[in-house]
């Protein structure tokens, strides 16, 4: 647990009243676990974001374990959430770390709807892998937002690595293109390709991003190796959606979640894991290079819960 | 998901009809799914119990009407209440004097940026001579962003290398050495929860007292919306809400949050990244799009703007009547074509904008259908089942498609009719056939 945790665990602390504050109270009106506990178990589970479904199924699940272990002491309920919770994410365990990059250039390819974080990800991500030693190239993609190019440049200056960068109203596969065969010319570790946001139910522009992963692979046949998605941890069920659809058409490998050093709780990864099985990689949790965590579901149920 | 909640309430209600009073059996199986419903639209949850709260207490002992259906009745208590809440009539933009002075503040990435573009258009087009203020001093390349804006429109920029507050006070003297009639204020995006942001946001209010102070909030955000947005408003008192990014799917319910939280109305809604994607706050049309009814609202009114009322009138009672013919359907597509992108039409159409995701839209498909009914002849039109096989040759040698292309639309046809039989009934999910044009 890393200087982050406790910014998360800051963060979501703010909250007037949190998760665990609520959580007391109720166990605390509640001496046996009986069904007004549940209920409001399940209350606080949904005001963190947890679609309704999920909560549903933890609360089963914690109905299950309460059952199971012979408890019926309302106090030890708190610690039997957390583990219903974690392990929602149990599929990702073995995954290994998400800064171990194996092919080279290795290709991360950044999508999501507007403004949740991508070009401020791709910053951080690039910062930690310049500090690890690596060779890092961005690739300017957006080429549609007002200053997209600039932003991006500007945080290429301040990480000190390339960048690849076309004309504003340009065409982002060619950007993209051109990222990954400088990449391969200079013998770069890593290309991270900024994308236009774009909200997922927009046929054609999301078609546009298939055709940046279609491109790529003419310069880099395994390329993107990892397209990540980054959702705002602010948002509600729509993250749903947006998990669908992006997935439907690029494949996803993962999940970026930004944001959380406010007050949303980010309750809608849980929803998202159980629904898809997509591994959470990587949280956001402020606008600076540093503020970026690999993720770790007890951490986060722990800081949920802190 | 994409299930309706009349639709759900259809089901629950099956039984009902006729049974006299609304009794509080009834109306708590109802209020189960409308609470499921307004929890899935990201309705905070201590909102969403305020509001069942109210709806029971309305509901209980009505009589049930003979002509509609219990559940229609009960969403129609659901849906005026909704309205009620969201503020009972759209809440003007109001500026004291001149220049006017318009401040934005919100969260990170909620739109404040492309929404002080959307303003300035709006108002340039009215014949104001707008200013936007750059007092973005942290997020890079914010003021280069607002300055690509201003170009695009022929906006003037300000910006000076100081503090927000001092930005913003040095402004209001530029707008006024140039003449300028209205300023907009973009300032970083924050956490609510960042004291000191917050402090100059309380700075920049007290330096330049703006005439209105807009909350941007985006319409995906979940259930900290009540916290945001009573944070802001305790620093802040902001005059209105404007909602933003509701192009997409979500369901909007942090609008319902935001207004019960801080009685503030919703004074615009952004709808893309196009300047001049603004619009002013229905709540009629968020009501419904909260219940998960569509914007039946807006794309009936959007018809209007562009189509001959008289038709549209005609064109609805056809569909009542299920008299939908192949000759109507022919009208309508020129109508469509009037009224712009067929996507961003159908988009309103409930239902169908989870369905457009396997949906490729091909105008020029659209040009085949036109040619095969214009084939057709009017008694053909008006009465498919005359189609039998040796018109349909008939017709597709007449319009050069083929025999596949005649049937597949006269069938396509009939499962469109289907359809809007279902949408009389409440049902209004799928109304229109996914393939319909590819
Ligand atoms: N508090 C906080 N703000 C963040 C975080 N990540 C990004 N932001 C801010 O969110 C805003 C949008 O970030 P961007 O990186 O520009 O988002 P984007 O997804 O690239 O946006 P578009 O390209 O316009 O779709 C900026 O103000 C960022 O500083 C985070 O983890 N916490
Ligand atoms: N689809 C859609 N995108 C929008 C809308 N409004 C803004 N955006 C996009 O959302 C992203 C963020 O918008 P900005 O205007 O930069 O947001 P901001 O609040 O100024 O962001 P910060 O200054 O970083 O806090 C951009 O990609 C915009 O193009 C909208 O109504 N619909
Ligand atoms: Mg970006
Ligand atoms: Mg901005």
């Amino acid at each position: 647990m890393g200087f982050s945790f406790k910014k998360l665990a800051q963060g979501l602390l703010k909250t007037k009243e949190n998760i665990v504050s609520k959580l007391k109270t109720a166990v605390g009106l509640h001496k046996k676990i009986d069904a007004a506990l549940l209920d409001e178990i399940e209350e606080i589970l949904i005001s963190a974001d947890i679609s309704v479904e999920t909560t549903g199924k933890v609360v089963d699940d914690l109905k299950v374990r309460v059952a199971k272990q012979g408890i019926d002491n309302s106090d030890e309920v708190y610690g039997l959430l957390k583990d219903s919770l974690t392990e929602l994410f149990s599929f990702q365990s073995g995954d290994r770390s998400f800064f171990e990059v194996v092919p080279k250039p290795y290709v991360i390819m950044i999508v999501g709807v507007n403004g949740t974080g991508k070009t401020t990800s791709i910053a951080k991500i690039a910062r930690r892998f310049m500090s690890d030693g690596k060779k890092v190239t961005m690739a300017a993609a957006d080429t549609f937002r007002a200053a997209a190019i600039d932003q991006l440049s500007i945080w290429a200056n301040r990480v000190g690595c390339n960048i690849v960068k076309g004309q504003e109203g340009g065409d982002s596969a060619s950007v993209a293109f051109d990222a990954v065969a400088a990449a391969l010319a200079r013998g770069d570790d890593l290309v991270i390709i900024d994308t236009a946001g774009r909200l997922h139910t927009k046929l054609n522009l999301m078609e546009e991003l298939s055709k940046v992963k279609r491109v790529i692979k003419k310069a880099m046949p395994d390329a993107p190796h990892r397209t990540l998605l980054v959702i705002d941890g602010t948002t509600g069920q729509n993250a749903l959606q947006q998990v669908e659809i992006f997935n439907k058409l690029l494949q996803l490998d993962g999940i970026i979640i930004t944001k959380l050093d406010g007050t949303a709780k980010g309750g809608a990864v849980f929803s998202i894991v159980d629904k898809f099985k997509l591994p959470v990689v990587l949280i956001g949790i402020g606008e600076q290079m540093d503020d970026l965590d690999e993720f770790n579901p007890r951490d986060f149920v722990d800081a949920m819960f802190a | 998901m994409f299930d309706s909640l009349s639709e759900k309430l259809e089901k629950a209600f099956k039984t009902l009809r006729g049974q006299g009073k609304l009794t509080e059996d009834n109306v708590r199986e109802s209020v189960k799914d409308v609470r499921r419903a307004l929890l899935d639209a990201d309705v905070n949850f201590k909102v969403v119990k305020q509001f069942i709260a109210g709806v029971e207490e309305k509901a209980y002992g009505q009589e049930t009407l003979r002509s509609v259906a219990p559940s229609e009745q009960i969403v129609k208590i659901i849906h005026d209440e909704l309205v009620d809440i969201l503020g009972g009539q759209n809440a003007p933009i109001e500026f004291r004097g001149t220049p006017g002075k318009l401040l934005l503040c919100g969260l990170q990435g909620s739109g404040k940026t492309t929404l002080a573009g959307k303003i300035a258009l709006h108002y340039q087009k009215k014949g104001q001579r707008p200013l936007m203020v750059a007092a973005d001093i942290y997020r890079p390349a914010a003021v280069k962003q607002l300055q690509v804006l201003g170009k695009q429109i022929d906006v003037p920029v300000f910006h000076v290398d100081k503090k927000p507050p001092q930005i913003c006070a040095e402004a209001i003297e530029y707008a006024r050495a140039n003449n300028l009639t209205l300023i907009i204020f973009d300032t970083a995006g924050r956490l609510h929860i960042d004291e000191e942001l917050m402090q100059e946001l309380s700075d920049i209010k007290k330096k330049v007292s703006p005439d209105e102070i807009l909350l941007v909030a985006d319409s995906m955000t979940g259930q900290d919306a009540v916290n945001v947005a009573a944070q802001f408003n305790e620093t802040l008192d902001f005059t209105g809400v404007a909602l933003t990014k509701l192009d997409g799917d979500s369901r909007g319910g942090a609008a319902l949050s935001i207004r019960h939280i801080t009685g503030k109305p919703i004074k615009l809604v952004s709808v893309g990244e196009k300047l001049s994607d603004l619009e002013l706050f229905y709540p009629e049309r968020m009501a419904s799009r909260i219940l998960g009814m569509g914007d039946i609202v807006s794309l009936v009114e959007k018809a209007q703007e562009t189509i001959d009322v008289k038709e549209a009138v005609k064109l609805e009672k056809k569909l009542r009547k299920e008299a939908f013919t192949f000759d109507d359907f022919y009208q309508q597509l020129q109508q469509l074509k009037k009224m712009g992108s067929l996507e961003s039409i159908l988009k309103m159409i409930p239902g169908v904008s989870s369905q457009l995701r396997n949906v490729d839209i091909d105008e020029s498909q659209m040009k085949r259908v036109e040619a095969i009914i214009l084939s057709m002849t009017m008694e053909e039109r008006n009465r498919p089942q005359v189609l039998n096989g040796s018109r349909r040759a008939r017709i597709a040698d007449g319009s050069g498609t083929s025999i596949q292309e005649v049937n597949r639309l006269i069938k396509q046809f009939q499962q469109m009719q289907k359809m809007i039989k279902q949408m009389r009934g409440g049902k209004l999910k799928r109304m229109i056939p996914g393939n319909f044009f590819n």
